[in-house]
């Protein structure tokens, strides 16, 4: 019996006569099942997605030329401001929540969330804060400080935009905290009693350490945006050197939020990334231990790195050592987990299927984000590309080539589970080049760009940047197209596409052990751990080597490499070297 | 303008405070029977079987109709949920310690970058009705865990008197409070200082206040018998945590405001 049988049999999938498929009304209503908000966090987010790729794009579109010729100055910094806040607050960080909430209970056994009204309402604070934002263009005044607002530029750029923009992220910002609260509990209180945090699948390691990222850091922002609200509306100087107030103290309040908010975007999708190669790969998962304790070591390394955003601010030049060393320490665990990916692929049967494609491109594209990033850490080199685009190609690697990417594998990954569906595959393929040729069009030619010294954040510049900003240009249509082919084979195949079966992938996370879609409330009864959640490619398993054993040496662990089938060249016990 | 987006942003960080009321729809109803043929309170979903329960002469599991859910009887869909609330209401109040450590380290900032603190001109602070006002919010605590303790010996009318002597002080710390802006010397724009003073006491207060209407809603309900019972109490023991914390912040804010 193979690894998966063994997991499957050990479970009775919920039943589909019972009343447990939901209608499609159910989706646009308040509902309290975490697989209903889930999905609405995904689709409400992958809406906002397109309308801050169109704002993007407007962007672009001025940007071609070096004149201003496309839109006003007025008009394309309130684009580039909309298109940060909507991509960051609207796009990214509730889609980590909308996996979040799809998967955690799936994958830890439990019927829903510990507060599933606190959940609903967490999301429903999400439109309401979206349309707000956009409406605010028109109102006519939007918001037009850039996405970190910083005064007292935002104090003079119109009252009305910044309130919309401070309210605004005051609901998403609160939304996250709900959530987080939401998954902390349900991490830590509602797993099966025979899961223990070891055998806990890694998406939920990644959402652990996240959510206490977002617990800790999200407060300070709000705070800090309330001593802008007084300083925007009451006329108090807290951040007005008019009235004796100091800027930078927002800075550091905005940066306590925006730099955690790098690993909240980033670590739900190493999380899924961590759960989509070794079931496509067909081999355990490379260093199980070190990918889940690295998360942590991330969030909290993330929380005592964000004044590298402010180097030249006119901080302290200690200050700017200690953020300088351990921004560069971080690189440490994101290594750790890179690696262990890699480690993970090699020899194993990898499938490149659409969503093992973007995990691939994930990895890379991010690899070269991370390295952008090492660079930016140290103090003598951000000092000289700081604010030019050289800043803009490492955060769209990090963010698009890592987070976006990631979004997309996690889709294609857990597209058959919640649609009850196979998505088609060589659309997906077609979406998969199509992004990475647009996304490396897009943004590699700006690291040029900035190292020759253009400037972000305006809308003109030296004609003898313009041949470069035409690729950039081009490249970021490319990517507008690539989002059609996804688009339409989501749609066509949540329609019409392949049944997919309870378990189509053969993975062994207990998500995949109930029917596709799931049943309300998920189980028939309380799952069973047959395996380890990534005990893959064991069909003809090293026995000998004990699941647990009083002597450290011998002792495995269900998730360890050590019990595949040995290759003698690099097998880790010695007997199996001939 | 504004002003709307402000009240709406601040009233949304509050909808985090629905943590203090008991869920809508209870989790699970202790009221069901468990009766000799049914050992454990199975309540399956065919609205047959619920008949059959309340008339107690036909076994489920014997029943054609049910033949399904014959053979869960043991793990129906509808086992008594385990209680969170306490351990989601201690992870939240680490949120809502965060925005007061922001609002701290920002008055911190502020003292230590600028060359005089206060700004000169400031008037001295008067610490009498402040110190009456900080032994007041203090002995309150001790009061309210006075209510605490009482509900847990299942003493629903003690537990009820402390509540109200708690939400009278916390009442009587606000009264204080609004009695010493109106006598201060200086307003919100006034100065640096002025306008730390006035927000960081202003938004403690309103955590005061929704306090106080936790301890005001609690005695609400506890006012039909058995609503609170040394076994369930969540409603005392929520609002009771949240006002140890409320009170906590004001010792934190008093020192770095009124004395150092």
């Amino acid at each position: 019996m193979t690894q998966a049988q063994l997991q499957e049999t050990a479970n009775i999938p919920a039943l589909l006569d019972e009343p447990g498929i939901r209608k499609w009304q159910d989706f646009f209503g308040f509902q309290t099942d975490h697989k209903v908000i889930g999905i609405q966090y995904l689709v409400t987010s992958f809406i906002f997605y397109c309308i801050g790729g169109v704002m993007a794009d407007l962007v672009r579109t001025e940007l071609r030329t070096p004149e201003v010729d496309f839109v006003t100055p007025e008009v394309y910094n309130s684009l580039f401001t909309l298109h940060a806040t909507i991509m960051i607050f609207l796009w990214i960080v509730p889609t980590g929540a909308g996996f979040a909430n799809y998967l955690i209970p799936l994958m830890i056994g439990a019927k829903d969330m510990a507060f599933p009204r606190l959940n609903a309402v967490a999301f429903w604070m999400i439109p309401p804060a979206g349309v707000l934002l956009i409406a605010s263009l028109a109102v006519g005044d939007a918001p037009d400080a850039g996405w970190t607002s910083y005064p007292p530029l935002s104090l003079v750029t119109g009252q009305v935009g910044q309130g919309i923009w401070i309210m605004s992220v005051l609901l998403l910002g609160t939304s996250s905290i709900l959530g987080s609260i939401n998954f902390l509990v349900t991490l830590l209180k509602m797993r099966i009693p025979s899961m223990d945090i070891h055998k806990m699948p890694l998406f939920c390691w990644a959402m652990f350490a996240t959510s206490s990222l977002v617990l800790v850091s999200t407060p300070v922002l709000a705070a800090g945006l309330i001593l802008l609200s007084f300083d925007l509306i009451a006329g108090t100087t807290f951040f007005n050197p008019t009235g004796g107030g100091d800027p930078v103290v927002y800075q550091h309040m905005f940066w306590f939020y925006s730099h955690p908010a790098v690993y909240i975007m980033i670590l739900p999708f190493f999380g899924a990334i961590s759960e989509i190669i070794p079931i496509h790969s067909r081999k355990p998962i490379f260093g199980y231990k070190a990918i889940a304790y690295s998360s942590l070591a991330i969030s909290f390394l993330g929380l005592i790195v964000w004044a590298h955003h402010m180097f030249t601010s006119g901080i302290p030049g200690w200050l700017r050592m200690f953020f300088m060393i351990t921004t560069m320490i971080i690189a440490v665990p994101t290594g750790i987990k890179i690696f262990s990916w890699l480690a993970t692929m090699w020899g194993g049967k990898i499938q490149l299927n659409s969503a093992m494609l973007f995990a691939i491109g994930f990895v890379g594209t991010f690899v070269i984000g991370g390295i952008s990033g090492v660079m930016l850490a140290a103090v003598p080199f951000d000092i000289h590309v700081h604010d030019t685009y050289f800043v803009v190609a490492h955060l769209h690697y990090v963010l698009f080539g890592g987070s976006v990417l990631g979004i997309f594998a996690a889709i294609y990954h857990w597209f058959p589970k919640m649609t009850g569906r196979m998505i088609n595959e060589f659309w997906g393929k077609v979406h998969f080049a199509l992004t990475i040729v647009g996304l490396n069009m897009t943004f590699l030619p700006m690291h040029k760009l900035g190292l020759m010294g253009m400037n972000r954040r305006i809308a003109q510049y030296d004609p003898k940047f313009t041949t470069l900003n035409e690729i950039c240009t081009y490249g970021s249509y490319i990517l507008a197209i690539s989002t059609f082919p996804f688009i339409i084979n989501a749609i066509w195949s949540w329609l019409y596409g392949e049944k997919a079966g309870n378990n189509p992938w053969r993975a062994l996370t207990l998500e995949w052990m109930t029917t596709s879609p799931p049943a309300i409330e998920n189980f028939d009864q309380t799952p069973v751990l047959a395996t380890g959640p990534y005990d893959y490619g064991l069909e003809r398993a090293n026995e000998g080597v004990p699941l647990s054993d009083p002597n450290p040496i011998l002792s495995a662990g269900p998730n360890s490499v050590l019990r595949a089938e040995p290759d003698p060249a690099v097998a880790a016990n010695p007997e199996d070297r001939k | 303008m504004g002003h709307w987006a402000l009240g709406m942003g601040y009233g949304a960080l509050g909808m985090g405070h629905c943590f203090l009321l008991p869920p809508l729809r209870p989790s699970a109803s202790p009221a069901s029977p468990a009766s000799p043929a049914f050992p454990t309170p199975p309540l399956p979903h065919s609205p047959y079987t619920l008949k059959f329960m309340q008339s107690q002469i036909i076994d489920p599991a014997k029943t054609e109709l049910n033949h399904h859910h014959a053979a869960e009887v043991s793990v129906g869909h509808h086992e008594e949920h385990p209680d969170h609330r306490l351990f989601g209401l201690y992870v939240f109040l680490i949120a809502e310690g965060m925005i007061f450590m922001g609002l701290f380290g920002a008055y911190l900032a502020f003292r230590a970058t600028l060359p005089v603190w206060p700004p000169a001109g400031t008037p001295e602070l008067e610490l009498l009705l402040p110190g009456v006002n900080t032994i007041n919010l203090i002995s309150s605590s001790f009061v309210m865990h006075k209510a605490d303790t009482a509900i847990k010996k299942n003493d629903a009318r003690g537990a009820r008197i402390w509540l109200a002597i708690t939400a009278v002080m916390g009442a009587t710390f606000l009264v204080g409070q609004v009695y010493e802006y109106t006598h201060l010397e200086f307003g919100l724009t006034t100065n640096l200082f002025a306008s730390s003073f006035y927000v960081l006491t202003g938004f403690h207060g309103l955590h005061v206040t929704i306090g106080v209407l936790a301890i005001v809603a609690v005695l609400w309900r506890s006012r039909l018998p058995g609503h609170y019972s040394n076994e369930k109490h969540f409603g005392i023991e929520a609002a009771e945590i949240y006002w140890h914390f409320v009170d906590v912040i004001w010792i934190i804010l008093f020192g770095l405001l009124y004395l150092l």
